[in-house]
Formats: C-alpha cells, sequence, structure tokens
C-alpha cells in the first residue's frame, strides 16, 4: 500500500523564537516493495521524517496519505496504521522488557486483540525471519548479545505483519560481521516477502551494497531521490552536505584523473573490479 | 618498559544464574602481552565480546587482573596505593558522549577532572584553554554541552581527559555512536593529540579506516591478541580479518579481488591513492 508525503512541512517551537523548521516542503512516494536507503547527517531532518511516516508526529503543513487515505483525518485508525507501517527505532534493544525473547516478541500481535494462537504464530514466524534459533526463545532476552537483541527488536515489529518497515539505523554500535549478518537478513526479507523496507543509515558503503533508491535529505527538505548509482555521481556536493560517497566512487574519480577510461557508475566492490579490468584489457 | 605495559594478563569473572550461583568462568582476557611505547598511536580492534574493552579497562584500573600484571607507566595498577596516580596518567574516553558529560558549561566539564585532581584555580583555567583548543573546540566553551552534536560532546570528554595531563589517552570506541562527521572530527582530533603533543593513543574502534595511519594494530579474539603488526601487515590478511568478524577497507578489498584475477599489485594496499598509483603504473605499462 502506497504511502504519499504531500508537501509536509514541519516546524517545531513555532511559538518562541526558538522556531525549528524540521521538514520543508517533502513531497515523496514510497510504493509497494520498494528498499529505499534515507540519508542524512545528524539534524538533517531524516528521524524527524520517519515519525511522519507512521503518525507519530503531525505535520504542520501538507498532507500524508496511506492507501489513498489522509492519516490525519479525525476518524483515521492510527493504530491500524501503526500495525502496517512498522518502526524499529535506534537501539532497539533499549525497548525489550519481557521475561523472555517469545513473549517480547507476542506483545505487539497480542495488543492487535489477535487470538492466542494467532499471535503465537506470528511471534515465531518474525523470530525465523530474523533467523534467531529456537534455543534462544525462553531466555530473557537481556541474556543475548547485542546483536540478537536487535534481531528480537526488529521480529517484535515483523510479528505485527507491516506492509512497510522503518529502520532507522539497525547496525549502529554493531560490528562488521554483525552488521553485515543483519542487513543480509533485511535483505533476504525484502526478497522474499515484497515488504517495502527504509533504511535510515549513515553508511553510503552499506546503502549502496542493498539499495534500490536513495532518498537524501538535507536541513529538513530532500536533496536527491534517485537510484544509488544517480545519486553517487553527486559526490562533490554530498560531501558539501557532510556526507560522502562510497569509497569506490572516490577509486573510480581517481581512476579517471589519470586518464583510464572507467565507468564512475561502478559503487560496489564487484562492479569496480569488473569496470577496472574492462579498462585494462583483461575483462 | 613501555608507558602501558601487561604481562600474562588473565581476567576472569563468574557467571551466576538468578540465584546467585555460580554457574561458570568467563575468561575475557586470556595471557595477554602488551607493550606500548611512549608516543605511540595503537589501535585494538576485535568484534563485540572480543575482550578489547575489558583489556582497555585494565589500562587505568577499572579493572584488575585476576592473573599476570599491568604496568601503566611503571606502575603496577594492582596496588592500591598507585591508583590515583594511574588514573592520572591513563585517561579514559568511553564510547557514549551522553554519560560522560557532567557539567553545565563546556569549559566547567573540562575544569572538573584537574579541579578534582587540586591543581590551582589559575593553572585549571590554563588547562582548560589549551585543551580546548588542542581538540577545535574553544570557540564552544561558553556552550551547554547538551546542544552540541555528538562528535563535539566527544571532543569535550577528550578534553576533559586531556586537562589532566595524561601521558596516554585510552579511547573505547569513541565513534561508534556518531555519524561520518563527527567520525572525522573525533579521529582528527585524536592524531593532533599524538602527533602534536605526543601523547600516547590507544584507540578501540570498528572502523578500519581510523586505524590506517596507527604505528600499531592488535585484533583481539576470544581474549587473546589473534593478530598484531603495522596497519599494512594486518590489512595483508584480508581472509584472516573476515574470520574475526572484521572488516578490511573498501580500497583493500578492491585490491585483493584485483589480485586474484591476476593483476600485478602488492598485498596491503590501505589508501586510494596507492592503489590508483599502482594501476596507473600498469596501464602505462601496456601502453608501452
Amino acid at each position: 500500500m502506497p504511502l504519499i508525503l504531500d508537501h509536509v512541512d514541519y516546524v517545531y517551537g513555532g511559538d518562541t523564537e526558538l522556531a525549528v523548521h524540521a521538514l520543508k516542503d517533502v513531497s515523496l512516494l514510497i510504493p509497494d516493495g520498494q528498499f529505499i536507503g534515507l540519508i542524512g547527517h545528524t539534524g538533517s531532518g531524516k528521524s524527524t521524517l520517519v515519525q511522519h511516516l507512521n503518525g507519530l508526529i503531525k505535520p504542520t503543513g501538507g498532507s500524508i496519505y496511506f492507501n489513498g487515505e489522509d492519516i490525519h483525518d479525525a476518524d483515521y485508525d492510527k493504530k491500524k496504521l501503526r500495525s502496517k507501517v512498522g518502526l524499529v527505532f535506534q537501539y532497539p534493544e533499549h525497548q525489550l522488557f519481557e521475561i523472555d525473547v517469545f513473549s517480547d516478541v507476542c506483545f505487539g500481535p497480542k495488543n492487535l486483540g489477535l487470538p492466542r494462537q494467532e499471535v503465537e504464530l506470528r511471534a515465531y514466524a518474525a523470530l525465523k525471519q530474523v533467523g534467531l534459533e529456537d534455543e534462544f526463545f525462553y531466555q530473557s532476552p537481556f541474556d543475548l548479545s547485542g546483536g540478537q537483541k536487535r534481531r528480537v527488536a526488529i521480529a517484535g515489529v515483523l510479528a505485527m505483519k507491516p506492509d512497510i518497515l522503518i529502520l532507522d539505523e539497525p547496525t549502529a554500535g554493531l560490528d562488521p560481521k554483525g552488521r553485515d549478518e543483519i542487513l543480509d537478513q533485511i535483505a533476504g526479507l525484502h526478497e522474499e516477502t515484497g515488504i517495502t523496507v527504509i533504511l535510515v543509515s549513515h553508511s553510503m558503503e552499506d546503502v549502496a551494497k542493498y539499495v534500490q533508491r536513495i532518498i537524501v535529505m538535507n536541513r529538513g527538505s530532500v536533496l536527491y531521490d534517485d537510484t544509488p548509482k544517480a545519486v553517487f555521481r553527486h559526490y562533490k556536493e554530498l560531501e558539501q552536505v557532510g556526507l560522502a560517497a562510497p569509497q569506490v566512487t572516490y577509486i573510480m574519480q581517481a581512476l579517471r584523473e589519470k586518464g583510464m577510461p572507467v565507468n564512475m557508475d561502478a559503487t560496489t566492490i564487484p562492479e569496480a573490479r569488473d569496470e577496472i579490468l574492462r579498462a585494462l584489457g583483461r575483462a | 618498559m613501555g608507558i602501558i605495559k601487561t604481562e600474562k594478563l588473565v581476567f576472569e569473572y563468574i557467571r551466576r544464574d538468578e540465584e546467585g550461583n555460580v554457574e561458570g568462568i568467563t575468561r575475557a582476557v586470556d595471557e595477554v602481552d602488551l607493550d606500548v611505547e611512549q608516543g605511540d598511536f595503537v589501535a585494538i580492534l576485535g568484534h563485540n565480546g572480543s575482550g578489547k574493552s575489558t583489556l582497555a579497562k585494565h589500562i587505568n584500573a577499572i579493572l584488575y587482573p585476576t592473573e599476570g600484571t599491568v604496568w601503566v607507566d611503571g606502575m603496577d595498577t594492582s596496588q592500591e596505593r598507585n591508583l590515583w596516580n594511574v588514573r592520572q596518567s591513563a585517561g579514559m574516553v568511553f564510547q557514549n558522549p551522553d554519560n560522560q558529560i557532567i557539567g553545565q558549561v563546556v569549559e566547567e566539564d573540562v575544569g572538573f577532572g584537574p579541579e578534582n585532581m587540586g591543581v590551582p584555580t589559575e593553572e585549571i583555567w590554563e588547562r582548560v584553554e589549551e585543551s580546548l583548543k588542542a581538540v577545535g573546540m574553544y570557540e564552544y566553551r561558553k556552550h551547554s554541552p547538551n546542544k552540541l552534536s555528538g562528535g563535539q560532546k566527544q571532543r569535550v570528554s577528550i578534553a576533559g581527559v586531556i586537562a589532566m595531563h595524561p601521558k596516554c589517552i585510552i579511547l573505547d570506541e569513541p565513534t561508534a555512536m556518531l555519524d561520518p562527521n563527527g567520525r572525522k572530527e573525533v579521529v582528527r582530533a585524536v592524531r593532533a593529540l599524538n602527533m602534536a603533543e605526543g601523547i600516547t593513543v590507544v584507540l578501540i574502534t570498528h572502523y578500519m579506516e581510523e586505524i590506517i595511519h596507527a604505528d600499531k594494530v592488535f585484533v583481539m579474539d576470544q581474549g587473546k591478541i589473534a593478530m598484531q603488526g603495522t596497519p599494512r601487515e594486518i590489512f595483508s590478511h584480508v581472509e584472516r580479518l573476515q574470520e574475526l568478524r572484521l572488516d578490511v577497507p573498501q580500497v583493500t578489498l578492491l585490491a585483493r579481488e584485483l589480485q586474484k584475477k591476476g593483476i600485478g599489485i602488492p598485498d596491503g594496499i590501505l589508501t586510494t591513492e596507492e592503489l590508483v598509483g599502482h594501476l596507473d603504473k600498469l596501464i602505462n605499462k601496456s601502453v608501452d
């Protein structure tokens, strides 16, 4: 079910001298099934944007439509919206609270008022989707490793069966292997279930590897909204707003300056390898 | 003996269940020998749970060895009479900037350490000024720490440590919670301290691009030192690093991929300039 942001504005502290214009005229279409990267430095408005998507914040101007309905209509069911647009906050493991892993994941669907059997089936399926082994189900969530805790927290949102899954920096604080495991799992989930995924991230390398579309936020506005390759062509502008393209982009740029005929569109390591081999006449 | 030295350092803790019964013993640090020279920039890598933070906490006597010895500036950290001197010689910066700032104003926060050491007021202000200048935060001295960005807060934390005039500074994943800009700011400040002030730096991190300028790198796994060497030596072992749940910089990976395809590039490429330089030579050769 598509999500549409139509000229969304958000100002806080509006009646004081400290008014902050956190979102400025943001218009976006999020169709079904896309894997989207949302990028921006700290304070660019990306977290504020994300909180608009499931109605946690009400825009001060413009409208948001989910499946054709204005989510801020007086009679709109926000609870249903929040089960359909699942938001995984930063450091979601801080929100674990139940006595064991399985109960924690059951909490969301239970609150939807579903029958117990359905709740448990969903919790089981969600824990399997994030790759957690059965042996952990009845352990206290606080005894798990950082990466495992985070998976449990993501499973808690998946058990709501959302159409759109938003993850706010899901890999912050994990080691490189833990990061790859979580991102691979999310990519697999996107492929298998066709769920729309919005990944908020600081890492251009991660985003280049996984997503189909990148939205770059700067000072509350959408700076770029395009395929990764098209966005990374603006690597100089990205630097000016405190971001960077993947290291591969800089390598290709430097090679070009040396007169090597490589295509600048390579953004991942395999693509760069093939480009360089081709340019060296070894492909 | 170097500024930091450990000999057969072992740290064990007892795991207990909810009733307090002993479940077993975990050896978090296992016979680690470390020797860091004054003025070195040392990096410690390792996946989550490899024992790197536990090791670091021994260097300023937050933890004491179960077996073996740790010396900081020649002082045995397990001797209680050395405690304050050890902590003054080896300052520590932690991961979360919000957990280590206490002052209402930046300059008060930085002055907290030297004030507690009984430094005369005049000198405290001098130290606050030079420390904030060293990390590039002097113009924020009258600001509230709450209004700073993560990278700025971390630099204030670092200033608070250097105001105590330590000989070495240990940073435990100081950039893990920061965005790319904040990370750059902090790493730049740390490198400047090492090069300009000669302060010994022990940097614990997951980010490989932060360690390419280190003098020496230690990689930890299961409480032991699994690899050690210069960054170039370490990054020559791409597969081994991946086994240890770590990353290598993209440029190193790309060089390795090209090597596998028979392109003549040496091991352990660390920077874009190096890779481009080697490829440039290859092109010019094929033109000749």
